[in-house]
């Protein structure tokens, strides 16, 4: 990289440490508590993650930082600027996707680019640089109506409109849903690329298999943060002893566990059964209890970053 | 006993010159969860609709639930089951009226209706929110109710696109112990999804890349085949190999 623009635009950030400060942060729709009264930051070329499933406040959370509504009562600074005061200056500061495609389909590949270049002043040639890894991969079909592309491309579209006008902070509200398993490790490889530069990331993902991909993470559910911490850390906070579970029958062996003593939990995952040991629990005592099973295996088991989500869900 | 609820043959489908199924063959059994995997653009999608009575094929072969994909669709759609990834109940409508709709789609008469909702909101212990309107659900419980309602007509099998995108990992494990119990009592399940561990739920998978079935056995035998540790590592071994995007 030689004489391009830095990252955030000419205008040099106010001293801050971090990117992203969010106080007691609250909105409601109606009946539903979208998010209730959260707080946390996001360091300076932080690449964070908010992992939670459906209805746990994650857009809502990102259009609150991206200052496209107010919150009801706390406050957030994105670069140091306050959400609701000085909401132009975040603006020019940001990008963002959005969950759903925002671009226009009627427009071509490159004709939406343009338009977001020149929505914020810049041109393409400026930003090249920045934008070429992820846009190199969808050039060839630069003509191509965007509502044309396939998923994966849209995608790539979507991260290069967001990324034109250099911005300091990224928001990326579920890059990867619905895509497949491949296109999203692709996705997170772009991602790190991107924190190599120094821009902030703030990404949201259902997929609790990607959390190992950010430097920190809130496990977020229903309008609260469950838990924050390094993906490292979240995993140290699952204080009980977990061990994963086999037989032929494995509905049976599900129904079946549950009744045995010292079983906390006992729920799928994947090809064994994860099950959640309470103090009294007793590998011997369970084997013998289930003798009567046809090929029960017990090994015991690293928590994952899910049994934690769960685990905290539960409590 | 035949025991085969689905099963094609050289199955293909063409869209001018681009071959979206490529011969693809399998069968699959009375009880079992058979998973379809593939990357987007892989013709998942077109598989299953031909599968559904939705398409016709272009050549091969094969039989859904005893009819025939090849000139029986509409019979086809009446003896299956589908819940697709979009929630796809009717939210200003109650949880009983939502169930007569659709019962009413699939031909039930009223005491009949009546039976089967009684028997599954029991069982669903849903009796208390007979006269909820769907919209004010929960996500878990709205999925949950979708299968239900999948299975209304005790279809033999359940056609399940990507049932739990989106959803908490309590919910969507809870949802996997009702299609256990369905798959346990006989009803055969056929399910997409993007979640390799959910991959490994079922009795068997198949794989597509690009058109093609390029894997097609139990999870374990594929992770011993690939020398893999986990369905995800099978599944990007394959789909790396894949020659067309989306």
């Amino acid at each position: 990289m030689n004489n391009e623009l830095p990252i955030g635009g000419i205008d040099q950030a106010p001293c801050v440490m971090n990117a992203i400060e969010i106080n007691n942060l609250s909105k409601r729709y109606g009946k539903v508590q979208a998010l209730d009264g959260i707080s946390f930051a996001v360091g300076q070329g932080e690449l964070f993650g908010l992992i939670g499933p459906d209805g746990a406040g994650k857009t809502t959370l990102f259009r609150l930082l991206t200052t496209l509504i107010h919150p009801d009562s706390g406050s957030a600074k994105v670069d140091g600027y306050d959400t609701v005061n000085e909401y132009r200056i975040i603006r020019s500061r940001v990008g963002y996707m959005p969950g759903r495609f925002s671009l226009y389909p009627d427009l071509t590949v490159e004709e939406n680019l343009q338009f977001f270049a020149a929505t914020f002043g810049v041109t393409i040639e400026e930003s090249y640089d920045l934008i070429a890894p992820i846009y190199k991969q969808i050039e060839p079909f630069k003509k191509r109506p965007a509502g044309k592309l396939s998923g994966g491309m849209k995608q790539k579209l979507a991260l290069s409109c967001a990324l034109i006008h250099r911005p300091s902070v990224l928001f990326l509200d579920e890059p990867t849903t619905g895509v497949d398993a491949v296109s999203r490790s692709e996705f997170w490889d772009m991602l790190a690329g991107l924190k190599k530069l120094g821009i902030t990331i703030l990404v949201s993902t259902p997929y609790m298999d990607e959390a190992s991909r950010c430097d920190r993470i809130a496990l977020c559910n229903e309008g609260k943060i469950l838990g924050i911490d390094t993906p490292k850390g979240i995993v140290r906070g699952f204080d009980r002893r977990l061990y994963g579970i086999r037989a032929k029958n494995m509905f049976t062996l599900l129904e079946r566990s549950r009744r045995v003593a010292g079983v906390e939990d006992c729920y799928p995952c994947g090809e064994q059964h994860h099950l959640v040991a309470a103090d009294n629990f007793d590998v011997a005592m369970f084997k013998a209890q289930l003798s009567d099973m046809e090929d029960v295996n017990i090994v015991i088991k690293e928590p994952t970053i899910e049994d934690m989500f769960i685990k905290l869900m539960k409590r | 006993m035949n025991d085969v609820v689905i099963s094609v043959r050289e199955l293909t489908k063409r869209f001018c010159n681009f071959t979206a199924v490529d011969h693809i063959s399998f069968d699959v059994h009375k009880g079992e969860i058979f998973g379809f995997l593939g990357a987007n653009g892989a013709g998942k999608t077109t598989a299953m609709r031909i599968l559904c009575g939705l398409s016709y094929p272009t050549s091969g072969s094969g039989t859904v639930a005893g009819y025939d994909v090849m000139h029986d669709g509409e019979e086809i759609k009446r003896h299956i089951g589908y819940m697709s990834q979009r929630f796809s109940l009717y939210n200003d409508l109650t949880v009983w009226e939502n169930m007569r709709l659709f019962a009413g789609i699939y031909g039930l008469t009223s005491k009949q209706t009546e039976q089967r909702s009684t028997e599954l909101l029991d069982r669903l212990n849903f009796s208390s929110e007979r006269n909820t309107l769907v919209g004010s659900l929960p996500l878990g419980w709205k999925q949950k109710l979708s299968f239900a309602i999948a299975t209304i007509h005790r279809p033999e099998v359940v056609f399940l696109d990507e049932p739990t995108g989106g959803v908490d990992p309590v919910t969507r494990r809870q949802f996997w112990e009702l299609i256990y119990e369905a798959a346990n009592e006989g009803t055969t399940i056929f399910v997409t999804t993007h979640y390799m561990d959910e991959a490994e739920y079922c009795s068997r998978l198949s794989i597509m890349v690009d058109g093609k079935v390029q894997a097609l056995d139990t999870p374990a035998r594929l992770k011993q085949q690939y020398a893999a540790e986990s369905m995800d590592e099978v599944f990007r071994t394959l789909a790396r190999g894949a020659k067309r995007g989306e």
